[in-house]
């Protein structure tokens, strides 16, 4: 899997409708199977960063380009189609749906792509995860740590060529920290998955061999939150 | 994991207000089954379908009244006619078959009515190319009764079997008016005959034969106002009996403390005559017979007897009142329907500002907008089929249950497993009505902006 990101720039608009800018980057890519950390200030537009390189935001200028497909290109029907086949999301609260069992939640993952729902690799990535006897449980009976193990499952339900983690350790303690990120990494390796994880924090950001600081290829200097959007 | 199993768990995950929401779909659809069950059984009852005679022939006075009380059991009789009335109709070259029902008195158990009649009634269709199957000897004796299913079942009452001759046939009085009367007949009838069901208020009746209902002590009025009556009827002279025109009442007149027993025929009176016309040999068996009409014609002329087509009355009655009230209940079961489906809206509505999360996490994972959107419809399809399935269960439910009550406070006879064609258009009205009542949540969820709504 490649990515790059050329020239891609993303404002909000304040209530007032003034641009404001988030997103100016000269150029970012990562290559097949790397792992990168993405660190930088709350605020300074690494959520944005991921919606846009993910289909869900499409950039106001610039290319997004996986594996030689500009996405951003696309109209939002095979944008879905796409997230949903090729790009596997870990989110900083889990997000994992109340309702459904672990299992079911993993499944979930497999659910909008074109295929069939693999109850088979369920179950194996419930395994991996080391939650083979928690299938049955739903989110409200798991801890935290197992919460955001079911959603590493999740991500990896479909197979995806790239792994968006969005500071996925930031919600759990110290010791489920360590564990999360080394499924994450362990999981993309095995894989072949390439991996950008946004972090904060600099002691999970020194475990990666590459490590981009968002203030230095966003050329956007004022790293505040939009009142309208998300940052 | 595929769409309805998505919004199943979504349902399930607002466990209390969704089958609240669905049960008030089902108890609308309940009343609606409900109505149009009973109103099916009763237009059928109440049809030419359920009666294998042309015309009711009675005394002048309401035809629904003749009609529903010989027909029906319902409501009291008219006046009598004249026996000899009834022999004219049977020799007029015009009449195929003519019936007498003489009408009076109840069973001491379960006050079931009894019709005095002959056995020519059991040969007649009791629907159209439905005959009687009667279990038993039929009317041999005077004393003699066939029986309905009905009133055998209730009453535990058999004929006798000559298989096992210790099961003797069961033997009942009458008691004069009505079952809540104290003054009991000494005459005892036995049963020669139980009558298969027939789903018509035959079920709930005990015919015995005319012979001896006028035999029962009590039916023989005094001779000298029979025949008062008779002349009153017969202005123009009693046919057959000119020696009655010339005799003065009052020579008949009973000595005090005589009682009288056995009748002349001009003394016996009918309460109505079944008639069926004759048909000429090439007239086509569907069609109503010719004199039919001439019938009808000659009665309306007259001022003693009336002839009534009973599908006539009871048509009228149909659409006049029942279809009318029918009309009003199933615009008030439709709006409890409608009224159903806004709650449903309401809920599903209501809970889509905590769900937009669920929805941007779904979109997250690659949902399509139209993917959301067909979630949010197929909970309200779930919500609004399920509760509506659920509702035609129940209705037949509610029928089943009210069954023998109706039957018991009207003797209507109402068939339980009845099906209505039109109940088939209950589920595609309801598809139709939870994609209205889903289009606007839908939407909603269709409209979610992911980006923002995973950042809440």
């Amino acid at each position: 899997m490649s990515l790059l990101l050329e020239r891609v720039e993303k404002s909000y608009r304040e209530p007032d409708g003034t641009p404001l800018p988030i997103l100016d980057i000269e150029n970012f890519q990562l290559g097949d199977s790397e792992q990168v950390a993405l660190v930088g200030e709350s605020g300074g537009g690494k959520t944005t960063l991921l919606n846009v390189i993910s289909g869900i935001s499409t950039p106001d200028a610039g290319r997004v380009v996986i594996d030689g497909v500009e996405i951003n290109g696309l109209p939002e029907v095979s944008r879905d189609r796409f997230r949903a086949e090729r790009i596997g999301f870990v989110f900083q609260t889990f997000n994992l749906l109340a309702a459904f069992s672990a299992l079911e939640n993993v499944l979930l993952g497999m659910s909008f792509g074109g295929g069939k729902a693999d109850r088979g690799r369920a179950h194996e990535l419930l395994d991996r995860v080391g939650l083979s006897k928690r299938a049955g449980h739903r989110p409200g009976q798991l801890s935290v740590g197992e919460q955001q193990r079911v959603a590493v499952a999740r991500a990896l339900a479909n197979r995806p060529s790239l792994l968006l983690a969005d500071e996925p350790t930031a919600s759990v303690d110290r010791a489920n920290q360590e564990n999360i990120l080394t499924l994450i990494r362990e999981a993309c390796t095995a894989d072949n998955v390439s991996l950008l994880l946004v972090t904060h924090s600099p002691e999970i950001a020194s475990r990666f061999n590459r490590v981009a600081r968002l203030d230095e290829i966003n050329r956007v200097s004022n790293a505040t939150t939009a009142a309208g959007g998300p940052a | 994991m595929n769409l309805m199993s998505i919004a199943y768990k979504s349902i399930k995950q607002r466990a209390l207000s969704s089958s609240l929401t669905s049960l008030s779909v089902a108890l609308g659809v309940m009343l609606m089954v409900a109505v149009l069950v009973i109103h099916g059984i009763i237009d059928r009852m109440f049809s030419q379908q359920s009666i294998g005679y042309e015309l009711i022939v009675g005394r002048k006075g309401s035809g629904l009244q003749l009609v529903l009380n010989t027909v029906y059991r319902l409501k009291q009789p008219i006046e009598n006619l004249p026996y000899l009335y009834y022999l004219e109709l049977k020799n007029d070259p015009r009449v195929e078959d003519a019936v007498p029902f003489a009408l009076g008195d109840f069973t001491k158990e379960g006050g079931f009515p009894i019709i005095g009649t002959v056995s020519d009634y059991f040969v007649l269709d009791y629907a159209p190319d439905h005959k009687f199957k009667i279990r038993g000897s039929g009317f041999r004796d005077s004393f003699d009764a066939i029986i309905g299913s009905e009133v055998a079942r209730e009453n535990g009452w058999r004929v006798d079997d000559p298989n096992t001759p210790e099961n003797e046939a069961s033997t009942f009085k009458l008691v004069h008016g009505g079952a809540e009367s104290d003054h009991e007949h000494d005459e005892v009838f036995t049963v020669r005959g139980v009558m298969q069901r027939t789903g018509t208020p035959n079920d709930k009746t005990v015919f015995i034969h005319l012979n001896g209902f006028y035999a029962i002590a009590g039916h023989d009025r005094p001779p000298n106002e029979t025949l008062i009556k008779l002349k009153a009827f017969y202005t123009e002279g009693i046919p057959g009996h000119p020696e009655l025109d010339q005799t003065d009442p009052e020579t008949l007149k009973p000595k005090p403390g005589a009682h009288v027993h056995g009748m002349e025929d001009w003394q016996k009176e009918v309460t109505a005559v079944l008639i069926n016309c004759k048909r000429p040999p090439d007239w086509p068996a569907d069609a109503p017979s010719p004199f039919l009409g001439d019938f009808e014609g000659e009665f309306k002329r007259g001022f003693k007897a009336q002839a009534v087509n009973p599908i006539v009355p009871m048509r009228e009655l149909m659409q006049d009142i029942v279809g009318n009230i029918r009309k009003v209940l199933m615009v008030m079961t439709g709006l409890i329907i409608v009224v159903s489906g806004v709650s449903i809206f309401v809920s599903i509505y209501n809970s889509m500002s905590d769900r937009r999360r669920e929805i941007a996490v779904m979109r997250a994972l690659g949902a399509q907008r139209r993917t959301v959107f067909s979630i949010i419809l197929a909970e309200s399809l779930l919500l609004c089929v399920g509760g509506g399935v659920f509702g035609v269960l129940m209705g037949h439910g509610l029928v089943f249950a009210a069954a023998p009550y109706v039957a018991a406070q009207s003797g209507l006879l109402i068939d339980p497993f009845a099906f209505e064609p039109i109940e088939l258009t209950v589920l595609p009205a309801l598809i139709v009505l939870a994609s209205l009542v889903g289009i606007v949540p839908g939407l909603t969820a269709y409209r979610t902006d992911v980006a923002k709504a995973l950042a809440e």
